[in-house]
């Protein structure tokens, strides 16, 4: 699947708290899929999942979005520590590494 | 709402209130600020104007009861710590530095005076921000306004790659969407909002037309843009290609030419993709040749609140704006070869001072891991994944709460900042003060370092 990381309202407030501060670590931790995906991933709502990209792994918490608003095949997250583990070094000669649109394999982790 | 906005302590009698203050938080640098001090407990207490995140900035800067220099996890003097700090850079054979969005100009100079004077490296965050932007800039050039031009004139706004309900909230109220503007009188009514990106966000309800492309064709959208503009033919599977259909781009093509003032406003979802920089090249490119028809401009919106500043003063000292290399005596520019993400990946930094940001956290696996094996001299106001791996931290006070100073809003117009109340804690520009002056001491005599 397609992982885009980006802002949200709620990443900006905890962030002013600290960002080592629990809520900053729930926020970039809780990952978007569609409903579409969730079912077809066997996903409920608060599951975790591994999102694996060629870089690294990392463990985050899903949660689900109506179909219209997020495309299937698409993960949100905001960014963070979490998804800075999946991203790749390369640059391309621009000095800004890929941090939107990372191929991940999603696999739910077993409680 | 932020827990301190719910959980407001008595407010004492000590109070003072603050005008026409300044949020550093975005680049929207909003300067209409009233700001209700506490000047016994030391924070604020009500913010008038601001947003959600412009709220939790004000309410969460408090003075925190940290020391304010450690050196390997040891409380320390800041005499001590400036010694370190210095003694570092100077033995070091590649040190760079890399931050600096989030304090003021006058720190920013000084951080380039440091790494002038030791032949290191500098970098922003801009660098991992609208960096690209900035080469598509040097490349194509800018049609460009400011913020208050856009307000009073632009009657087609195009949000492409961005949310800014959530980055920057107040860019639709302030700027863009709803104020009413000279030539603009009804506000929203006289304006036609497009915005597109790859997901529904908050920002899309505010749209009056939503396009939705498909991830990592923006560039292909924009060219297919840029040829319909001209009158040229596009491929018949455009729609295939880019998720977008050909009469969703006719119609835009057609309000895009007649519209009084356009203005294409690009979001990280441009720059951070595939395609990077030529993304944002194709969106200056498209504002450009707009002109042919109309008063069309492009412009970024940048993240943090002096992130444009970092831009305009590391050009002015430097001749370009971020990824500035000093090794050989004089500034050199390559992205890619001197941005800090690079470097650090590629194991070549041997220090590195962070000012006001927190690549441990953000930067690549890579990277961090090879900003774990070097000493590491960090300055912010809160703790941080850098801030914990740094041999020599310095807790210093937040800019426009307890210090002046000025900050370029995203438009490149500059802001003076007007503080709250005092801080312990040193200012970001007095650390690196003490450090270059350090610095200068220690190889004063060799002149400066002379290229390895
Ligand atoms: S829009 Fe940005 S600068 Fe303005 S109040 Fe909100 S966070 Fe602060």
């Amino acid at each position: 699947m397609i992982l885009v990381p980006g802002r949200s309202q709620k990443q900006g407030t905890s962030l002013n708290k600290g960002k080592l501060k629990d809520e900053y670590l729930e926020v970039t931790t809780t990952a978007e899929l569609n409903e579409q995906d969730m079912r077809r991933l066997k996903l409920s709502n608060g599951d975790k999942i591994r999102l694996k990209s060629d870089i690294g792994q990392t463990v985050v918490t899903c949660i689900s979005k109506k179909e219209e608003d997020l495309p299937s095949g698409m993960i949100f997250i905001p960014y963070g520590p979490s998804s800075s583990q999946l991203m790749g070094s390369d640059t391309a000669a621009s000095g800004m590494p890929m941090s939107k649109h990372m191929q991940v394999e999603v696999t739910k982790v077993k409680s | 709402m932020p827990e301190a906005a719910k959980s407001k302590p008595k407010e004492s009698k000590n109070i003072r209130i603050v005008k026409d203050a300044t949020c550093t938080f975005c680049g929207c640098v909003c300067d209409d600020m009233e700001l209700t001090v506490d000047l016994d407990a030391h924070r604020i207490t009500k913010a008038k104007k601001a947003c959600v995140l412009g709220r939790a900035w004000f309410y969460e800067h408090t003075l925190e009861d940290r020391p304010v220099v450690l050196i390997d996890g040891k409380e320390a003097t800041l005499d001590e710590g400036l010694d370190e700090a210095a003694r570092i850079l100077v033995d070091a054979k590649f040190p760079i530095t890399y931050g600096l969005s989030d304090c003021p100009c006058e720190a920013q100079r000084v951080a380039v005076d440091i790494m002038d004077t030791i032949n290191g490296n500098i970098d922003t965050t801009t660098s991992v921000c609208h960096g690209p932007s900035g080469m598509a800039f040097q490349g194509v050039g800018e049609s460009t306004a400011t913020l208050g031009e856009i307000k009073n004139r632009a009657d087609l706004v195009i949000y492409w790659g961005g949310n800014p309900a959530e980055s920057h909230p107040r860019h639709f109220t302030r700027y863009a969407v709803t104020p009413k503007g000279m030539f603009i009188p009804n506000g929203k009514k006289d304006r036609t909002v497009v915005l597109v990106d790859v997901r529904k966000t908050p920002s899309t309800p505010v749209a009056d037309i939503f396009i939705q492309v498909k991830p990592g064709k923006d560039f292909e959208l924009l060219w297919a843009l840029r040829a319909l503009v001209k009158g040229k033919k596009i491929s018949e599977d455009i729609e295939e290609q880019t998720g977008v259909s050909r009469e969703v781009l006719d119609d835009l093509v057609e309000r895009m030419k007649n519209c009084q003032f356009g203005v294409l406003f690009m979001g990280m979802g441009l720059t951070m993709t595939r395609g990077r920089h030529f993304n944002s090249g194709a969106i200056y490119s498209l504002a450009s040749d707009l002109n042919e028809f109309t008063h069309f401009v492009a412009k970024p919106v940048r993240g943090h609140g002096n992130v444009t500043g970092a831009d305009n003063v590391v050009s002015w000292q430097t001749g370009y704006p971020f990824g500035v290399n000093f090794n050989r005596g004089y500034p050199r520019f390559n992205p890619g070869e001197f941005t800090t993400s690079d470097v650090l990946a590629r194991g070549e930094a041997d220090a590195a001072m962070i000012v006001a940001s927190d690549p441990a956290s953000n930067f690549s696996k890579k990277a961090i891991e090879h900003l774990e094996k070097i000493p590491v001299i960090s300055m912010d106001v809160k703790e941080t994944h850098t801030t914990r791996l740094s041999r020599v931290r310095f807790a210093v006070a937040t800019y426009g709460i307890n210090t002046g100073g000025t900050v370029y809003r995203m438009d490149d117009v500059p802001i003076s900042l007007r503080p709250a109340f005092d801080s312990p804690f040193p200012t970001d520009q007095e650390v690196l003060e003490g450090i270059c002056q350090r610095v200068k001491k220690m190889l004063s005599g060799s002149k400066a370092r002379v290229a390895a």
